[in-house]
């Protein structure tokens, strides 16, 4: 087992040492001189945000220093935290912005991914025994996963926002009120919540019920079914067992497709200008405001590798093989 | 115990049609009694093997009874079959080395399927762990999981789970297959060992490997095409065979001892006819040496000497 | 968004299957797909599978508006042509957006440039996984190991968040440009699954045979073991334009789009800027967002019927 989280970390540290390495060239690669052009398509007013930017960005090509070291400096920025200060929102400094939005993505996420997981997973289990439901809802299933997760934000926010007028559509909570611990402020912050939430859910839910679904049936025909089955076990035996295995590939799904949900927030947020980090990312393409993209960058591929680190561990305590120390394991 | 099969007709759904996989069998089994199945791929042994137990979800029983201990056996409904399986009719199934759940450790398992039974595990721990030593599989392997044990000791296992509630018939299908050559002995002889010591009453072993059953089975049924050939005790069919294609069966094995330096093996040319829409009369009429006009005509499978039956005009 | 990332195909369900057959992949939200090829019936099953068919149909309906459509209308879709956010009438089929540009003209070119995006990523993703999977798959040993952690790196990195970064900095998009990028990170699932697959089948005594005789390595690649996966690599295309179409549209809400044409999801971004929601200017975002959806779903329900098609178990009676 230790090899099998050895090898874990050593992919996640390669990632995060790519990505970061990604982060640091890209601005590189920009033709001309790059300070100037970074600079004037900011397009600062004031003078203190370009000596700031252009500072920034000599240390950070730092010209009159190797390049190894340059890169070297970036890392060590890194590591004490200091992600630079964001332009869009001068002179906060960047980590400052997004630990503020982060809350309010999570609070997204976290609901979205786990509600959809369990659902799609009872779901898609159920539909895979029950032929009429399986015919029935497939199809809806397979329309929600093809939906895009932006299209599903902005129909609801036409249908249930603007037409039926339920709820409001527009940022986190209303522009009135100030975060407090109140019964006004949380109210109206779940309102604004509820639709960006359910879209995110409604996608994602599709996708694992079509693949829970796929895995029953898949389980149900397994070699010990049948043998469970001609000895006279109970379906519910049976169907214990096939979850039980169904739910193995799952979670290393999940651990896959939380690229992808964070992805659907992202958007998701921005239809509903939403304030979380996926506004933020919006804001600081409009403004080019690479301090605060880099930020979220870094801080959304760290999130993922935790997330992808937790779910490691969650699948060697739950497939008793990798324990036996042999198979299993999804590397 | 005595089982009685009388006309049994399954037959295969497909989208071409219906595949008459078995075509009318009728036998019987006597207490005691450990019946050798014999046939080619295609031949309707594994057919007849499942549809004593669990029919699968592309098979439909069309026709004919199966009578154990005088009670009819439902096997057209799954649900009341139920009562029956497991307890007085068991299989080891033809993909034993596959039939464990891979993430329930072995113990656990076979735990949760007995009581899924309605019965004390508690009850037959004592007899599980007898068993275990009766095939030669430490106790120890209760608390490991199916990927840790080799084939030889799956097939053992699941030998000794199916006939843990002492079934009455046991239905053995291909248990030595995929096994080398003295595990398949250790196997044969576990089986007929079970048996002796009343732990099953009668037993059905189906086989493609005609000395396997020469060595354990009382009787040899041969069947071909989805229909019985020729039933009698070992002895006889394998040294006064009445119908042809049992005869020809025998002259293809090889013997030990016997080099083949001027005599050529015989096989039988030709291959079994298709069973999605089965010629008239005898399926082996196409193939057989001794056919004649006769045989357009279904030749009944009768007896045609003491407890020998066989289904040709010829053997009359 | 793509959700067309599969959960791992060489674990768990590998060892409740017989000896030889690979286990299938699944796709979580799409599909499970099989790799045993039943060639001899598959022209036969295709032609009567509905999914198969009818997602066909869809497909090469939308194509060909995607080809023919431009050709009916102006050639620059951003141009303003009209009064402006008119719904849809005679004269503009899908009304007209807050600038009086033409929205059936921008869903036309918009179709093309999806249809291009879909296919180009498909295509290099497609030939990146495979080279990679068949390569590690087949050379196995140290070989195997470099490529698989490279994909497992590529695979666990969050693709959009890399793509924001890369698409920032780019001066010029265009949907090339978005396809390449897209192409060069959309891989690993197709690696990982085209690698468990030739593991099962290169120890295939036909691939003995062939070594015997001498064949070299790409030889044995694209004459033995290729045409044994066709059916599954194909179902791997299907699934991989679908995703490429999702994760085209997401770049361009979010503003990373191309910086000259239009593409569907370009549309979406508009609308979303312009506040078509609040003004209730429904011919602008329902069109390109259902187009998108209806296009991947067809493909996903192809891919379903495939799916049936090469594995007969899946078969209704």
């Amino acid at each position: 087992m230790a090899r099998y989280f050895g090898r874990k970390l050593l992919i996640y540290a390669l990632t995060f040492v790519l990505a970061v390495t990604i982060n640091w060239l890209i601005p590189r690669f920009m033709p001309g001189d790059p300070v100037r052009s970074m600079v004037a398509r900011a397009g600062l007013q004031t003078p203190e945000g370009v000596a700031a930017m252009r500072e920034y960005y000599s240390n950070l090509f730092g010209f009159d220093v190797p390049v190894w070291q340059q890169y070297l400096n970036f890392w060590a920025g890194l590591f004490r935290g200091d992600l630079g200060v964001s332009l869009w929102a001068f002179p906060q400094p960047v980590s400052e912005i997004i630990l503020a939005a982060v809350p309010y993505t999570l609070g997204l996420l976290i609901p979205a991914i786990l509600l959809s997981y369990w659902a799609g997973n009872k779901f898609g289990a159920y539909a895979a025994r029950k032929k009429v439901l399986d015919n029935t809802v497939l199809p809806i299933w397979y329309v929600l996963t093809a939906t895009p997760y932006m299209w599903l934000a902005i129909l609801l926010a036409w249908a249930l926002g603007k037409v039926a007028g339920i709820f409001p559509v527009g940022r986190s909570f209303s522009a009135s009120l100030v975060p407090s611990w109140s019964w006004t402020f949380i109210s109206d912050l779940i309102s604004h919540w509820f639709l960006p939430f359910l879209s995110l859910f409604l996608v994602a839910f599709g996708g694992w019920a079509i693949g829970m679904r796929n895995l029953i049936i898949y389980e149900l025909e397994a070699d010990y079914a049948h043998y469970l089955g001609a000895l006279g076990a109970p379906s519910r035996l049976v169907r214990r067992y096939a979850y039980r295995n169904a739910m193995l590939p799952q979670i290393t799904g999940l651990a896959l497709q939380l690229g992808v949900i964070v992805g659907g927030a992202v958007v998701t947020e921005i239809v509903f200008d939403y304030r979380g980090l996926g506004y933020l990312v919006l804001e600081s393409i409009k403004t080019s405001d690479f301090f605060l993209l880099q930020g979220i960058f870094l801080f959304i591929v760290i999130g993922v590798l935790v997330a992808n680190f937790i779910i490691d561990i969650v699948y060697v305590l739950v497939d008793p093989r990798t324990r036996t120390g042999m198979g299993g394991g999804a590397a | 115990m005595t089982l009685s099969v009388s006309d049994l007709a399954v037959h295969y759904r497909t989208t071409r049609g219906d595949v008459r996989a078995l075509d009318g069998v009728s036998f019987g089994v006597a207490d005691r009694e450990i019946m050798g199945l014999v046939g080619e791929s295609g031949s309707g042994k594994t057919t007849l093997g499942k549809s004593l137990i669990r029919l699968d979800s592309r098979m439909r029983h069309v026709g004919g009874t199966v009578t154990l201990d005088g009670r009819e056996l439902p096997i057209g409904d799954d649900r009341a079959m139920n009562s029956f399986r497991f307890a007085e009719v068991s299989i080891v199934p033809q993909y034993a080395m596959s039939a464990l759940n891979p993430t329930r450790k072995i113990g656990r398992m076979v735990r949760e399927l007995v009581e899924s039974r309605k019965i004390r595990f508690a009850s037959v721990r004592a007899e599980l762990d007898r068993r275990l030593d009766l095939v030669g599989l430490d106790r120890a392997v209760l608390d490991r999981y199916p990927l840790e044990l080799s084939g030889g000791m799956k097939q053992r296992m699941v030998m000794v789970i199916s006939t843990l509630l002492n079934p009455a018939l046991l239905i053995a299908d291909e248990v030595t297959s995929a096994l080398d050559v003295s595990t398949q002995r250790a196997v044969a002889q576990a089986l007929v060992g079970f048996r002796d010591h009343d732990l099953v009453r009668s037993m059905i072993v189906i086989t493609h490997d005609f000395s396997l059953v020469y060595q354990m089975a009382d009787t040899i049924t041969v069947m071909y095409a989805g229909r019985l050939a020729e039933k009698a005790a070992t002895e006889t069919i394998v040294t006064t065979p009445r119908h042809p294609y049992t005869q020809q069966l025998i002259s293809a094995l090889p013997e030990v001892g016997v080099r083949y330096g001027g005599k050529r093996l015989s096989g039988i040319p030709g291959t079994p006819p298709s069973l999605l829409d089965p010629p008239p009369g005898c399926r082996f009429r196409d193939r057989c040496p001794l056919a004649f006009a006769k045989c357009v005509e279904e030749p009944p499978f009768v007896e045609v000497g003491p407890d020998h039956f066989a289904a040709c005009w010829k053997a009359q | 968004m793509t959700t067309v990332n599969p959960a791992d195909p060489t674990e768990p369900a590998a060892s409740s299957m017989p000896p030889g057959e690979p286990p299938p992949a699944t796709v979580p939200g799409v599909a499970t797909v099989h790799g045993v090829p039943v060639r001899r019936e598959a022209l036969y099953f295709a032609r009567r599978n509905k999914k198969l068919v009818g997602g066909l149909a869809v497909v090469l309906a939308f194509l060909a508006l995607a080809l023919v459509g431009p050709l009916f209308v102006a050639d620059d879709p951003l141009a303003y042509v009209g009064p402006p956010a008119q719904p849809p009438s005679g004269t503009y089929w899908l009304g007209t957006t807050t600038f009086g540009q033409d929205v059936f003209a921008q869903f036309v070119h918009g179709l093309r440039a999806t249809f291009l995006v879909g296919i180009v990523g498909a295509l290099i993703a497609g030939v990146l996984g495979m080279v990679v999977g068949f390569t590690a798959g087949y050379r196995g040993g140290a070989v195997d190991e470099i490529l698989t952690m490279v994909t497992n790196v590529v695979l666990v990195l969050p693709v959009l968040a890399v793509l924001m970064i890369i698409a920032a900095y780019l001066q010029v998009r265009n949907v090339a440009v978005q396809a390449v990028i897209i192409g060069l990170f959309s891989w690993p699932w197709v690696a990982r699954a085209v690698r468990a697959q030739t593991f099962s089948l290169r120890s295939r005594e036909f691939v003995d045979l062939a070594k015997l005789s001498g064949a070299p390595v790409r030889r044995i690649i694209f004459t033995e073991i290729a045409p044994n996966m066709a059916s599954y690599l194909f179902m791997v295309f299907i699934l991989l334009f679908g995703g490429a179409v999702l994760f085209a549209a997401t770049l361009d809400v979010i503003g990373l789009g191309p910086t000259d044409g239009i593409s569907l999801g370009l549309m979406l971004n508009h609308a979303k800027q312009w506040s078509a929601m609040n003004l209730g200017m429904w011919w602008w975002f329902i069109p390109p967002g259902l187009a998108i959806t209806t296009v991947v779903g067809a493909f996903y329900i192809m891919n379903v019927g495939l799916d049936e098609v090469f594995n007969p178990k899946l078969r209704e009676m």
